[in-house]
């Protein structure tokens, strides 16, 4: 309960912003109050969680042996040009894959949204693949690909990579597919009538209308399936490939330090933080607008 | 009269499921005409609206324009609609395209103008009604009475055969409705011919050349505005006004 009396006459005639009333001093104090103490007790709650986690390590009766096996400095410097080599080749196949992906969901994602009887047994294949392919294992799905394609023995000798990089696409588009298809069904039907009574076709209307607005709308779920791909792509090192997980693998073979692997996991989070940092930066910019103003 | 209808409906009937909403509507608009649709909500003015854009399939009846019957499943549905000009009480304009675009869009890419055509008779249009300088905003930096006039405009461009108004003031409050009346009048008198339904007794008392009055999926009245809304027999048709007399 506020001691302070109610003085409204001291804001009737008061139109400029110069001068603070009483209250506002006052609430302001309370607040800054509370923030002097919200920041203390995040400050001290960093500094034991660091200090648990520090002396957890230090007391491991491991902890020597572990310095030295996975975060050897001379081990790290040795093996960053094959796997950095290594890593170029996970860039390669994930802008490959990206636009796979971004084709490929989207098809699927049309067809899950279609409503003509025509596409039927399509729509049902977009379903049965969206299902199956969520269910399986990245890896397995790798597996699959990489081997049974050339099992087939149509194709002749493909590359690992580029089955691994058709693999990740079958995999993520499953994923991305879904989203985008919450993301047609979120645009409001009155805006697909309007761009129909202006004359527009089906397709105008998909390209033109939906696909736009809803592209906005699941932005930030698409970064955060994009994201999750990229270090996915690592995955391909299990078919062959000599990306840099296979580059650490190949390191770690020949010297039994495992340091490499921590060299591979550094390029793969650098790599990650400028898209995160984006996705990050969209999703705050989209609740901006969205709450305008509002605090809660 | 030599003049045959822009619109005329015969017998139109629509249901969803077992809710009967059109049960047989008939009548005509003669071109340059404004025929204003009256009704109690669900009466079946918008359903109607969208079954003569085609937005919905009606389950019997015949729709003609110009002499075109388009309920004929031959016809190319797409090119129907882009001869008539719809303006929703949503609005509903794009989100996330400028006002010039969404003004441009169809006549860019349905009826296939030059961009700077467009975008010429657009900007005519817009400063008309005093909205040039909101050209490139967005839908939700204009108020609900712009963003409506914004979607008139939009529906008027390419002068369409027939503008169809489904309760465009519906969603706007007093001040806003008097200005989208008054761009409404000015349509008017440029001779396009207008088929609104509405709420606006007083508007359409005085701009109206034809009342048509819905009522339960009929049309009970058809005829001048001083014919059905003054001076009706019907008992259901005094009491249906007298409800609007009593606010004013």
């Amino acid at each position: 309960m506020s001691t302070i009396k109610p003085s409204t006459a001291d804001f009737i005639n008061d139109h400029t912003f110069d001068t603070v009333s009483d209250v506002e001093l006052a609430r302001r104090k309370v607040r800054r109050g509370q923030n002097v103490t919200s920041i203390v007790v995040s400050v001290v709650s960093s500094v034991v969680l660091a200090l648990a986690i520090y002396v957890g390590l230090r007391l491991s009766p491991g902890w020597e042996a572990v310095k030295t096996t996975f975060f050897s400095g001379e081990y790290f410097l040795q093996s960053l040009p094959t796997v950095g080599k290594g890593m170029l080749l996970n860039i390669e196949v994930l802008a490959f894959a990206t636009v796979g992906v971004a084709v490929f969901g989207t098809i699927i994602a049309l067809l899950r949204t279609s409503r003509s009887s025509v596409l039927f047994p399509l729509r049902i294949l977009a379903m049965v693949y969206t299902t199956v392919l969520r269910g399986i294992p990245m890896i397995v799905v790798l597996y699959l690909i990489g081997f049974g394609i050339p099992a087939l023995g149509i194709f002749g000798r493909i590359s690992p990579t580029v089955l691994g990089t058709i693999a990740i696409v079958l995999g993520y588009s499953a994923y991305v597919a879904e989203v985008l298809r919450a993301g047609f069904e979120s645009v409001h039907p009155s805006q697909r009538a309007s761009a129909r009574s202006l004359g527009l076709t089906v397709g105008q209307t998909i390209r033109m209308i939906v696909i736009p607005q809803s592209l906005r709308k699941v932005a930030p779920a698409l970064m955060n399936d994009f994201i999750s791909m990229q270090k996915d792509v690592g995955l391909i090192s299990v078919l062959g490939a000599v990306d840099a997980v296979r580059a650490a693998q190949i390191d770690q073979a020949s010297s039994y330090n495992f340091t490499p692997y921590i060299v591979a996991s550094v390029l793969f989070i650098l790599l990650s933080i400028p898209f995160i940092i984006i996705n990050d930066w969209y999703s705050d910019k989209l609740r901006k607008r969205e709450l305008s103003g509002g605090t809660v | 009269m030599t003049d045959q209808p822009v619109l005329s409906l015969q017998g139109i009937k629509k249901s969803y499921g077992n809710n009967h909403v059109l049960k047989g509507v008939t009548f005509d608009v003669m071109p340059h005409e404004v025929v204003a649709l009256l009704g109690p909500s669900g009466s079946g003015k918008s359903t109607l609206m969208k079954c003569i854009n085609l937005l919905e399939r009606i389950d019997d009846g015949q729709i003609w324009v110009n002499g075109t019957d388009i309920s004929d499943p031959k016809v190319n549905e797409d090119k129907v609609r882009a001869q008539i000009g719809v303006v929703f009480q949503q609005f509903n304009l794009f989100s996330h395209m400028t006002v010039l675009k969404n003004v441009t869009l169809a006549a860019r890419k349905v009826h296939k103008w030059k961009a700077e055509v467009a975008d010429r008779r657009a900007m005519e249009l817009l400063d008309r009604i005093g909205m040039a300088q909101k050209a490139a905003s967005y839908p939700d930096q204009l108020s609900g009475g712009q963003q409506q006039r914004v979607a008139i405009v939009r529906a008027l461009l390419t002068e369409p055969e027939l503008l169809l108004l489904d309760e465009i003031t519906s969603a706007l409050d007093p001040m806003l409705v008097g200005e989208v009346l008054d761009m409404v009048q000015e349509i008017k008198q440029q001779g396009t011919t207008i088929l609104m339904a509405t709420h606006e007794m007083s508007f359409a008392h005085r701009a109206a050349d034809k009342v048509v009055l819905l009522q339960q999926g009929l049309v009970t009245e058809w005829g001048t505005p001083a014919d059905v809304m003054d001076n009706s027999q019907r008992e259901a048709t005094r009491e249906f006004f007298s409800y609007f007399r009593r606010i004013d």
